[in-house]
């Protein structure tokens, strides 16, 4: 591993091999259904009794899953490095009491699918660990309830609202070969965009986004052409159209090869879900169902992929406080 | 922040649709006033006394809030409605029954009625002391 330019790191035996996705009703009628491997029905997902052990429930089968497909047993992971967006990270802290599995927790909101994919990443390319598992779940009422409104509260949701995906991911990471390797990592920084509604979270993380994404150009001396795709963790609408103008006023063309997992998750135009998907299952679902697969059906050979999290604390929004923002980014690549 | 990106937020900063907001409020808000106002006349009509008679709509129509709000119909009219499903008494109907229901996995006490005024608190604290500060005005100056 090196230190590359400001705020990137090139990595050399990391390789991601298969994930668990399991996801909610909305999300498996969603154009991206097929790439998901369990797809619940109902938002208690499978009759739980609330809303957290429902997140519980997806994130266990979730891990089932991911171990399952890869022929490994608990035993065998030398760590899982996985966090949500309930306070005190409350998913795996208690997933993980059946599991004989080594665990950090971790949060960075919306973003902790790729940071949880950078911080184990480390044990690996340190060659100190073998197998190392990394996720995270988000559940649309534990998130409804927790930063917003009960969900069957009547107020209006604002056209630049978000709906928080409901869906779990797992992926293992491991020194041996797989198709698919985890190449480059940008660590974000903190960055405010001065915005304090909490209802328009898009636009809130495009700027961290846009400074992640530009000092990853910037550390690598590359331009967005270096890529098949370049994909945001969870803009939507109204962030993915400023984040392409910030760009635009840079010079830097990001109309071709860039798109956004919360636009790619659910069919906007036909589905009722606002300015489009949001939440650490959002990026989740897309990177480590869709992305990895479509990698390997070849539609792909080298993908960055940036998740985005706003930073929200609803006591410090009720203070009058802005919203901090942040965005990791990796580099997946095919190899043959 | 950077005058370039300052200048994009503010672009993209999205408009909401106040006017259209306003009249779908109206209209839907309207509705619900008007079938308020058809159950006092109903109960007139059963010779109730109209003071009663207004008690009697009122009770019935936060019992038809808080019986669409489990089942789940409130939240998607309020979604077309806005103001028009917060405003009257069907909203805070709403947001005790919303939250009730929301709390219901802590249990009775720690759960429900421990959070069933934690949206619709804040209206009665205010309705209190609103109230309290007119009552002071109005007996000051003798009305």
């Amino acid at each position: 591993m090196i230190k590359v330019g400001k705020q990137s790191i090139e990595l050399n035996n990391v390789y991601v091999h298969e994930s668990g996705v399991v996801v909610g009703p909305k999300e498996g009628e969603g154009p991206l259904y097929p790439y998901f491997d369990k797809i619940y029905d109902d938002l208690h997902i499978g009759g739980e009794k609330s809303w957290e052990k429902a997140e519980m429930r997806m994130f266990k089968d979730a891990l089932d899953i991911c171990l399952e497909k890869n022929n490994k047993n608990d035993k065998d992971i030398d760590a899982i490095v996985c966090g949500d967006l309930n306070n005190q990270i409350v998913v795996g802290n208690y997933v993980l009491r059946d599991y004989e599995i080594p665990y950090l927790g971790v949060f960075g909101a919306c973003s902790t699918s790729i940071e949880s994919i950078i911080v184990g990443s480390q044990f690996i390319e340190a060659n100190n660990f073998k197998n190392v598992l990394v996720g995270t779940s988000s559940h649309n009422a534990t998130a409804e309830r927790q930063f917003r409104y009960p969900t069957e509260y009547g107020g209006k949701k604002v056209d630049t609202s978000t709906l928080t995906v409901t869906a779990a991911g797992l992926a293992l990471l491991s020194n041996r070969f797989s198709d698919i390797k985890l190449t480059r990592a940008t660590i974000g920084r903190v960055y405010d965009a001065e915005i304090k509604d909490s209802l328009d979270m898009g636009r809130v993380m495009s700027i961290a986004a846009f400074y992640t994404i530009k000092q990853h150009f910037d550390d690598f001396c590359i331009s967005p052409d270096e890529y098949d795709l370049i994909l945001t963790g969870d803009l939507s609408f109204y962030g993915k159209d400023m984040l392409i103008k910030i760009f635009d006023e840079y010079n830097i063309d990001m109309h071709k090869n860039y798109n956004d997992c919360g636009l790619m998750i659910y069919d906007r135009d036909n589905q009722n879900v606002l300015a489009g998907g949001s939440g650490c299952g959002c990026c989740a679902a897309v990177s480590y169902g869709y992305i990895l697969k479509a990698m390997r059906e070849k539609k792909y050979k080298k993908v960055l992929l940036v998740a985005t999290g706003a930073l929200l604390n609803p006591i410090m929004v009720a203070q009058k406080e802005t919203i901090p923002s942040i965005a990791h980014a990796i580099v997946l690549e095919r190899v043959e | 922040m950077n005058q370039k990106i300052e200048k994009v937020k503010k672009e993209t900063s999205p408009k909401r649709k106040v006017f259209f907001n306003f009249i779908m409020a109206f209209i839907i808000g309207g509705i619900i006033c008007i079938i308020g106002e058809l159950f006092t006349m109903l109960f007139i009509k059963l010779k109730v006394e109209k003071d009663i008679a207004n008690i009697y709509s009122v009770i019935v129509m936060v019992f038809l809030g808080s019986l669409t709000t489990g089942l789940g119909l409130y939240d998607k009219l309020g979604q077309i409605a806005g103001c028009g499903t917060i405003i009257p008494i069907t909203g805070f109907a709403n947001s005790m029954t919303s939250s009730a229901l929301e709390s219901k996995s802590e249990g009775v006490i720690l759960g429900i009625i421990n959070n069933m005024f934690k949206l619709a608190g804040s209206v009665i604290v205010a309705g209190v002391v609103s109230g309290v500060v007119v009552g002071a005005i109005r007996y000051l100056l003798g009305i």
